[in-house]
């Protein structure tokens, strides 16, 4: 089981991973309407350019716009966690050594401590964003199951990947239940909302479009985001 | 399948349709009818899948539900944080659920998203400037509003509204006759005060054509003077076209969209006809909004632009006072504190903020910034064609208090408010909330500071 969840469901994981945020942002772009969202896409591409830049941009930083920093609890937690989601797993040291053994290579890791911090700094996150949903009226009306099922699925590769390496000798089941829920994780980004993994930077630029062309790009100096 | 004489999902084309609409006070009959209308499911949905495209669907789709768009809202904070004021809460109920039955819903859903989209959203889009998606709930609103048109669940003064727009090409009973000779009675009014001033209709060649809101001919003509008296002391070479001189669009607000693009065509024909170097708008939000910024893409314009240069007036106002076309007398500048009204459609969706405050930096002393301001600042209430929708009067007088607020901070009891919408909705605040303040346009406070060069001033009385 091991052997095949470290091996041929690895490529099935990546498969699934890279051809659906493929899919996901080829539709995207086909299904842009210049006429229906009233955006020339293609006619003033310059400033459009410039808009899509300007809205990734400022919203890619913490604070880096109005509502990040009218909130700044939420956005303190909520980058901690993508900062956590992308650069825990990538630079893990036992990823890495695994990545060597099954690949001949490895990238450069961060000391084990610093992993182990980013690790629960996911999961104060996660239990902060949860805690947000139930205490916040305006939050909880929104909320719905689904909404718990994304953060349960993206929280449980760092919990059980957290109690794996603190429980030695004894690491075997939640070492299976960190590859079994990285595996789910790693699936669910392009079927589920956390395809915005990839749609956040599609959706992103085509409001920057729209304002950078038609919503007054062309007049003033661009959305004040 | 049932429709109603007056509420039907047929748009009115005739003076006939118009005047048996007009006849019901408030829509009283309509209403009633309204209440038997048939959803047309099949039709409804088949509307859907061919104008929902992966934009507004990708937004409705991936929204985490975070909430930071409540308190971007006014009608959120106006109705005291009420949970049910959230945007992505609004268009989840409405649009969401609409599509995820796909079309299959009944007369009281179709009033409820009616009822929901024209009093709890006035499509003001502040809500996508705080999304960390860019998700612009206020345009799904706006798409939201096409589906229910399309299905005659439409405020009565907009089915009115949209109706005007296909048989006057304006936004009220006015025809060419009546617009030209108001043209005519303003000139001759004003003349005397103002020897020379002309209001040219359907000049050639001209550097300027002028184009208004059907209420200033309708309500009030001296607005048309006003223009005419600042392009006369400015020495602007101008016109206004005798077909094509409306820019407003109550179509946009009633989600009529074939109407839409009838009312712009009318305005582009005119500049295709008169051959003038650019276009000023009037002061007025929504207009310039449809007919400068949506109106190309109704049209079919690949460009996105109209077919020649577009201003609003505050364009030109700044232009002529940076250039010294018209220069302010500085002893009377406004000395009083003095705030301004940034206007959603042509400063957060036009990108004008810049251009009011070069206009208020020649003309007021004490200027005062509302809190927020700019492209962030809030709708005024009225935004949205709510301004002119009886049903929904008390939705709006609530979410007026943020304006308010807002005002009543600034410590100004003088509002600049270069947009017709949001002047009514601060004159009707005023009436509501009696918080002591005024509210102009900026065309008569403009005519009392300018140095008026001698040669266009009224030859001297002889003294008796």
């Amino acid at each position: 089981m091991y052997e095949f969840l470290t091996g041929p469901m690895v490529w099935i994981s990546f498969g699934i991973f890279i051809i659906g945020l493929i899919v996901r942002g080829v539709r995207y772009v086909r299904g842009l309407d210049w006429k229906l969202d009233r955006v020339t896409y293609h006619t003033n591409v310059s400033y459009g350019v410039k808009g899509a830049l300007r809205s990734i941009l400022f919203w890619l930083f913490p604070y880096g716009t109005r509502s990040w920093r009218k909130n700044p609890w939420f956005t303190l937690w909520v980058f901690a966690m993508h900062l956590g989601f992308l650069v825990t797993p990538i630079f893990l040291l036992g990823h890495n050594i695994l990545l060597k053994e099954k690949w001949g290579f490895s990238l450069w890791t961060l000391p084990e401590a610093v992993a182990d911090g980013f690790t629960v700094m996911v999961i104060v996150s996660v239990v902060f964003l949860i805690l947000r949903r139930i205490a916040l009226p305006e939050v909880r009306i929104i909320t719905s199951w689904y909404d718990y099922l994304l953060l349960l699925i993206a929280v449980s590769p760092f919990i059980s990947g957290f109690l794996a390496y603190h429980s030695l000798p004894n690491y075997y089941p939640a070492l299976m239940a960190h590859i079994v829920s990285g595996h789910i994780f790693i699936i669910a980004i392009p079927l589920t909302k956390l395809s915005h993994f990839l749609l956040f930077f599609m959706t992103r630029a085509q409001l920057g479009m729209d304002y950078g062309i038609k919503r007054g790009g062309m007049k003033g100096k661009g959305m004040a985001w | 399948m049932p429709e109603g004489t007056l509420c039907n999902k047929k748009p009115v084309t005739t003076k006939e349709q118009l005047q048996a609409l007009l006849a019901d006070k408030s829509g009283k009959q309509y209403y009633e009818e309204m209440n038997e209308l048939e959803v047309d499911r099949k039709a409804l949905w088949a509307t859907i899948q061919k104008s929902l495209k992966s934009r507004t669907k990708t937004w409705l789709e991936i929204c985490s539900h975070c909430g930071l768009c409540a308190e971007s809202c006014f009608y959120y904070l106006a109705n005291r944080r009420d949970p049910e004021q959230v945007p992505a809460y609004k268009i989840q109920r409405t649009l969401g659920e609409m599509i995820r039955r796909k079309g299959g819903v009944d007369n009281a859903f179709m009033q409820m998203c009616m009822d929901w989209a024209y009093s709890r959203c006035t499509c003001c889009t502040r809500c996508g400037v705080y999304c960390p998606f860019g998700i612009d709930t206020g345009v799904m609103f706006s798409y939201l509003r096409g589906l229910l048109y399309g299905q005659g669940f439409v405020p009565w003064e907009m089915k009115i509204g949209a109706g005007m727009h296909r048989i006057f090409r304006a936004q009220m009973d006015i025809t060419t006759e009546d617009w030209v000779d108001t043209c005519e009675w303003m000139a001759e009014e004003y003349e005397e005060d103002w020897p020379g001033l002309k209001i040219p209709v359907d000049k050639k060649d001209a550097d300027i054509i002028y184009t208004v809101n059907a209420r200033e001919p309708k309500h009030y003509p001296e607005d048309i003077a006003e223009a005419a008296i600042l392009f006369h002391v400015a020495g602007e070479n101008w016109t206004v076209p005798s077909e094509g001189w409306e820019e407003t669009s109550l179509a946009m607000f009633a989600g009529d969209w074939e109407a839409c693009k009838l009312q712009v065509e009318s305005v582009y024909h005119a500049m295709e006809r008169l051959n003038p170097k650019r276009m000023v708008v009037t002061e007025c939000g929504h207009a310039y909004r449809a007919t400068v910024i949506e109106g190309p893409y109704w049209a079919g314009l690949e460009s996105g632009k109209t077919p020649i240069e577009s201003l609003h007036y505050i364009e030109w106002v700044a232009e002529a006072l940076r250039t010294g076309k018209l220069k302010i007398d500085p002893a009377k500048k406004i000395k009083e504190p003095v705030t301004y009204q940034d206007s959603c459609n042509y400063i957060r969706n036009g990108g004008l903020a810049d251009v009011a405050r070069e206009i208020m930096s020649y003309i007021a002393e004490d200027f005062r910034e509302m809190t927020p301001n700019r492209e962030h600042n809030f709708c005024c209430g009225g935004g949205g064609g709510l301004n002119g929708i009886g049903r929904y009067r008390e939705q709006r007088n609530i979410g007026m208090k943020i304006k308010r607020d807002q005002v009543l901070a600034t410590g100004a009891k003088l509002v600049i408010a270069p947009c017709h919408n949001c002047w009514d909705a601060i004159r009707d605040m005023e009436e509501i909330y009696e918080i002591g303040i005024r509210w102009s346009f900026l065309k008569p406070l403009l005519i009392n500071m300018i140095e008026v060069p001698e040669h266009l001033k009224p030859p001297e009385e002889p003294e008796a």
